[in-house]
């Protein structure tokens, strides 16, 4: 159907920008940040151009590239194509790292290096965001995670050390046992592909598959197959997060350099969510059914305990990485939710489709709001000469009332105010959870308190009160930085209005899904 | 042109307004305030246009809901979430009175903010409050009705800390937000309930919509796992959400801190409207509320489970509230107290009256606590931001209009008899508790709050206007707070401050809107008399009856009598303990601190309240984050440290193994090997001589083999 191999080029472009940016000599700073904005903004322009080919009707896979056989033998072929979430992710990723380049400005050190290993990152996010091999998409899996550490590590803050191998380690545990799932899948049906293990996974004939050939140590056909789960599942809740296995996460938000967290916070979590909903939920979803309630108790954990966590933070950056966990749990909740029903009649369908439309509304609102947030988080730190505590501040209002202004709109939207862009999404996944499963609905709703008490205690002690007069002199957001700006808040307002922008996108994806569920 | 198509007007005129004053400059004051004011009398002549369009449409037997519905977004297979508005007789009173009382507001915030530096965003505030707060009249659909809901509460944040500077104003916003979330989180869950029983949140739509015949009985004949009627569960939950905004018990505490913010917000939002939008909210959704006697008509005496819980709660905080009120010696405080006992009272009426009776109240309320509040602003604008009722005293004298307008809303709430609105609002809902089939109590309670609120508005009358006048400037921490903050232009921006120190009367862009709330609080009470119901029959969308001689009948009477009585004995008792002799000097304790010390110091300190939630809840929500971050910090981090210690600890032991026992056997083997590489090394020492030698060596060798085996041979 689509000639151009759009996605491709999608998700080469920006390794060839950074390969060509890392080439620079580390004196041209200047060029270097200016070519990856531009090839991030390509890359933002080809997005669009997706949005608008996309047939938002069909809830299918489209701008399909392959299946081209790659490896043959090991049954790896190359195949991409994206329906109503890859595409939201695959915008949202190229939304956000032109942000994260723009945010990045002032970074004078081995500035090369540093911006071609952002737009390294965008590769890996749009290869994981668009194939459907599992090899092809484990290699950009990987790829995202190199860039990561290395931009934690070389140009982080002064605990960056731990936190990089922290982060490198934890994640990379998940990966191996990830991968180790997919290789004994792969040993018994011979295909890494979504689609098809997707099939398998739905008509049962995965689970009896693995019992039948691949019988061990007398483990039951349930055993076995929430063991195969079981390591999976490690990969994608150590990347969203689900506590308890969060705890490389705040350092690495705190210490990683303020562009990098917005990467971090904006889509490298949705990568862990995206894996729940486009690996673990289709090929999974027995497995996902029996374990269901645990499931369930830790999105509910991981909501509640990270507000209160968030609660008692003083550094600003390490709320807002709680804050990050808590929003994400929303997703989870909204997930294991709608896959706890399991096979019901027709009635909780809608209810069903509200949750997974709210979840795909949150992570890109959240992608979008965490990413302002952090940057301004790194505006106030780079004019408070690196000091971000909580108690650091007080009275800005007076001095710097856009910055305060605009960012007060930004902890509003993360509160989750009707009008603005995170709302909506919280709505719907409350709207969906409710009634599926009442008792995780309304324990969660402690969260949506909680947020509100913390991101209503960094307004009052950052903006409010009496002005210190440490910051007496501290400059206002300049006009560029409020041009920079302005997209994401033009956004934030019209996504809060008009979010059937983003839902009659993915509904169809949704609708999909759910029939899918219903097994 | 039909008015319901161009009901979203009303709000979009001052979203607009606050939109492009968001955007305007400081200096840019007279655009700013045109602009709202522009706005709001706009909005106001459109709304008056909506209350005819709703008078032409007065029914006969059920009010009628005129809708504009459309489609917002969708989910699933084929469901739009729909929003839209409404017009019924609900929806054009409120519309009148928010839109009429916030223009009145908003001219006056012109002169009580004249020197304030940040005139052009209080502005800007103003207009999107009373946008969201249109917007909540108008909802035809609960998800908008919250949307609005919610940004009221977020102008109400920004307005209470809009002098953010104060510590105390900061902290009075945040627990306003906060205490008001607990309910909305309440109503959400309400809300989502709501929407997957009835599949719509559209009030009306037809007779698809949720609050009418199919899906109500839906709801009432399904019953929750622990027995209650669905119907039940849903209003409850949305009650909560109507407790938080209405300052109702448990979640009142927050109405009497937001004073912290400047007057006429006080006024506007914590009097007149916001407030009320909790009171609204039970009115919208009383057909839920009510059900099922809303529904069927063999049910009509039953009262439902939701509507018992708004009548004690409402008559529990008319009381608890009303008693506070006695002791408190801050102006706005005295009037925030009131207002959370008269916010009681409208839930009283609604509980065992009905929507009339509830807003009938809402009504008059609305003009004579925006009057009060305004009449407190201009005593507090003449005594330079004195706000302690000890220490001001004959006022009168000096503030003329002031006192005679403060005078007529402390009689209308007090509820004195036939002439003021506030009796006749009040008479009506003590006449419906008092016929209440289910309890005689909230009737008594009404009837003891109203006699506080006859007393303690004599008192502070008695307080602020008689006697003499103990004023000293400059003593105040208010003033001094707002002087300090306001940093060195205090002589620019007050002038008055430097120029006079005796209280002065406010200009008359301040006092002009008093007295257009005075002339309404006397007459508003005559639309709905006994005699005369034609404000209840036009919401019940009932045909006027006028009756003069229902008046007489007996039970109208009697109550009517004894709320006489009542209100007399409270203004009695407020001059014989307050007016007989001057009140005492601003040092010394009050009359009734000398009669009741220990009543006095509870009622002072608000039972305590505040002081028990800042143990109980604010601690534990402490507490609650210290143990999430220590679980965070040590168990989750912990077991994590602890399998990666683990795992150095079991490299370490691999390597010890490697090396020590591994590599024993081929560490052996290696030294062979390694030995006779040493020597076969030496051989290969690079010198030629050596070679030559060996070669020399060999060849002499090889050659005697050869020729010792030819021999051989």
């Amino acid at each position: 159907m689509n000639t151009i191999p759009i996605l491709t080029i999608i998700t080469f472009l920006p390794l060839a920008g950074g390969l060509i940016v890392m080439g620079l000599p580390s004196s041209q700073s200047k060029v270097a940040r200016g070519l990856a904005l531009a090839f991030s903004l390509i890359a933002l322009a080809l997005g669009l151009g997706l949005w608008r080919q996309f047939q938002p009707a069909s809830g299918s896979l489209q701008f399909e590239e392959g299946p081209l056989q790659w490896i043959p033998t090991l049954a790896v072929q190359y195949h991409v194509g994206v329906d109503g979430l890859g595409l939201l992710m695959v915008l949202l990723t190229a939304l956000v790292v032109p942000m994260a380049v723009l945010a990045s400005w002032k970074i004078e050190d081995r500035a090369p290096l540093y911006f071609g290993l952002v737009l390294l990152l965008q590769s890996g996010l749009f290869g994981t965001f668009t194939a459907l091999n599992f090899f092809h998409w484990f290699i950009f899996w990987e790829l995202s995670l190199i860039p990561a550490f290395f931009l934690i590590k070389l140009w982080g803050g002064p605990l960056r050390t731990p936190a990089a191998t922290q982060f490198f380690i934890y994640t990379m545990v998940g990966s191996v046992t990830l991968l180790m799932a997919f290789l004994a899948i792969f040993l018994v049906v011979h295909e890494f592909d979504f689609i098809k293990l997707a099939e398998m996974g739905r008509n049962g004939t995965l689970i009896s598959e693995l019992s039948n050939q691949l019988g061990w140590r007398d483990l039951t056909t349930r055993r076995l197959a929430l063991v195969l789960f079981g390591g999976a599942f490690l990969g994608f809740a150590v990347k969203t997060p689900l506590m308890p296995f969060h705890t490389w996460l705040p350092s690495a938000y705190a210490e990683a350099p303020t562009g990098t967290t917005m990467l971090l916070t904006g889509l490298m979590s949705k990568m862990g969510v995206y894996g729940f909903l486009r690996i673990l939920v289709p090929i999974f979803p027995q497995e996902m059914v029996w374990l269901s309630k645990w499931l369930l108790v830790l999105a509910v954990v991981t909501i509640v305990f990270s507000a209160g966590a968030a609660f008692a933070q003083r550094d600003l950056k390490r709320i807002f990485a709680y804050s990050s966990i808590n929003h994400l749990g929303y997703c989870l909740l909204g997930t294991f939710a709608v896959i706890s029903s399991g096979s019901a009649t027709s009635a909780p369908l809608v209810e069903k489709a509200a949750a997974l439309n709210g979840v795909f509304l949150q992570m890109f609102n959240h992608g979008l709001t965490a990413a302002v947030l952090f940057w301004f988080v790194g505006i106030l730190q780079e004019r408070a000469h690196g000091l971000r505590g909580i108690e650091d501040f007080g009275g800005l209002r007076k001095v710097a009332p856009v910055l305060c202004g605009l960012m007060g709109i930004a902890l509003f939207s993360s509160l989750g105010l009707p009008g603005l862009n995170g709302f909506i999404g919280e709505f719907l996944i409350f709207k969906g959870a409710f009634p599926l499963v009442t008792w995780a609905a309304t324990l969660s709703v402690l969260g949506l308190l909680i947020t509100a008490v913390f991101i209503l205690t960094v307004a009052q002690k950052v903006f409010h009160g009496p002005l210190n007069q440490k910051w007496s002199s501290l400059p206002d957001l300049t006009s560029t930085e409020r041009a920079w700006l302005l997209p994401a808040f033009a956004l934030i307002f019209v996504l809060g209005i008009y979010p059937q922008a983003i839902l009659g996108v993915v509904n169809s994806t949704v609708v999909q899904m759910v029939a899918h569920l219903n097994f | 042109m039909s008015m319901i198509q161009y009901l979203w007007l009303i709000p979009t005129l001052p979203l607009l307004a606050a939109a492009l004053t968001a955007i305007a400059k400081q200096p840019q004051r007279r655009f700013a305030a045109t602009l709202a004011i522009a706005s709001m009398s706009l909005a106001l002549v459109l709304s008056c246009i909506a209350l005819t369009v709703a008078l032409q449409h007065w029914g006969h037997g059920e009010p009628e809901h005129q809708v504009y519905n459309f489609r917002w977004f969708q989910f699933g297979d084929n469901h739009w979430l729909e929003l839209g508005w409404v017009l019924d007789p609900l929806t054009a009173v409120m519309l009148v009175m928010v839109s009429f009382v916030g223009l009145l507001i908003f001219i006056y915030s012109t002169g009580y903010m004249a020197q304030d530096e940040n005139f052009t965003r209080f502005f800007c505030f103003l207009s999107l409050f009373a946008a969201a707060m249109l917007g909540v009249v108008i909802a035809n659909n609960l998800l908008l009705l919250f949307i609005c809901w919610e940004l009221v509460g977020l102008t109400s944040y920004l307005l209470i800390g809009f002098w953010y500077h104060k510590p105390a104003a900061a902290a009075a916003a945040k627990k306003a937000f906060i205490t008001t979330r607990i309910g909305d989180l309440a109503l959400l869950l309400g809300m989502v309930w709501l929407y997957s029983q009835s599949g719509t949140l559209l009030f009306y739509n037809g007779g698809k919509g949720c609050l009418e015949q199919t899906a109500l009985l839906k709801l009432v004949t399904q019953t929750t796992s622990i027995g209650v009627a669905v119907s039940t569960g849903i209003a409850l939950l949305i009650f909560c959400g109507a407790i938080g905004k209405s300052g109702q018990v448990p979640l009142h505490v927050w109405l009497p801190d937001a004073m912290e913010g400047p007057t006429p917000v006080s006024a506007l939002i914590h009097a007149a409207t916001m407030v009320a939008a909790g009171v609204f909210l039970v009115a919208r959704v009383y057909p839920l509320m009510g059900a099922p006697a809303t529904l069927v008509a063999d049910h009509a005496e039953v009262v439902s489970t939701a509507l018992r819980a708004v009548t004690w709660v409402g008559a529990i905080t008319a009381l608890f509230a009303a008693t506070i009120a006695v002791a408190q010696s801050d102006i706005k405080r005295i009037l925030a107290y009131s207002t959370v006992s008269q916010l009681g009272f409208m839930m009283i009426g609604l509980g065992v009256g009905g929507v009339a009776v509830g807003m009938f109240h809402l009504i008059t309320h609305a003009f004579f606590k925006a009057l009060l509040f305004m009449g407190a602003g201009s005593v507090i604008h003449g005594c330079h931001e004195e706000q302690d009722i000890r220490c001001m005293g004959g006022l009168r004298k000096f503030m003329p209009i002031t006192f005679a307008t403060y005078a007529i809303g402390m009689l209308a709430l007090s509820g004195f008899p036939l002439l003021f609105s506030g009796f006749w609002s009040k008479d009506e809902i003590l006449h419906h508790a008092h016929t209440w089939s289910v309890s005689h109590w909230p009737f008594y309670m009404g009837v003891v709050g109203a006699l506080l609120t006859a007393f303690y508005m004599t008192r502070q009358v008695f307080y602020v206007f008689f006697g003499n006048c103990r004023l000293t400037l400059g003593k105040t921490t208010t003033s001094e707070q707002r002087t300090v903050a306001h940093g060195g232009a205090t002589a620019k921006e007050h002038p008055h401050v430097e120029l006079s120190s005796e209280p002065h009367e406010s200009p008359l862009v301040m006092t002009a809107p008093l007295m257009v709330l005075a002339f309404f609080s006397v007459t508003l009470g005559f639309i709905g008399t006994p005699a005369w119901p034609w404000f209840q029959a036009f919401l019940e969308g009932k045909q006027l009856v006028s009756a003069p001689g229902k008046l007489m009948e007996g039970g109208i009477l009697s109550v009517m009598g004894l709320s006489t009585i009542v209100v007399f004995a409270g203004i009695g008792l407020g001059y014989w303990l307050y007016g007989r002799k001057p009140v005492p000097a601003s040092q010394q304790p009050d009359p009734i601190e000398r009669l009741w010390p220990d009543v006095f110091y509870l009622l002072k300190r608000k039972y305590f309240v505040d002081e028990i939630y800042d143990w109980a809840v604010v601690g534990l929500n402490r507490r609650w984050a210290q143990a999430c971050d220590w679980l965070d910090r040590w168990v989750w981090n912990g077991a994590v440290q602890i399998i990666s210690y683990l795992t150095v600890v079991l490299s370490w032991a691999n390597r010890v193994f490697d090396e020590k026992v591994v590599n024993l056997g081929f560490d052996e083997g290696c030294e062979g090997v390694s030995l006779g590489a040493r020597l076969m090394s030496k051989l290969q020492n690079g010198r030629i001589q050596n070679y030559l030698r060996t070669i020399g060596l060999a060849l002499a060798i090889l050659v005697l083999i050869l020729i010792w085996g030819c021999h051989a041979q």
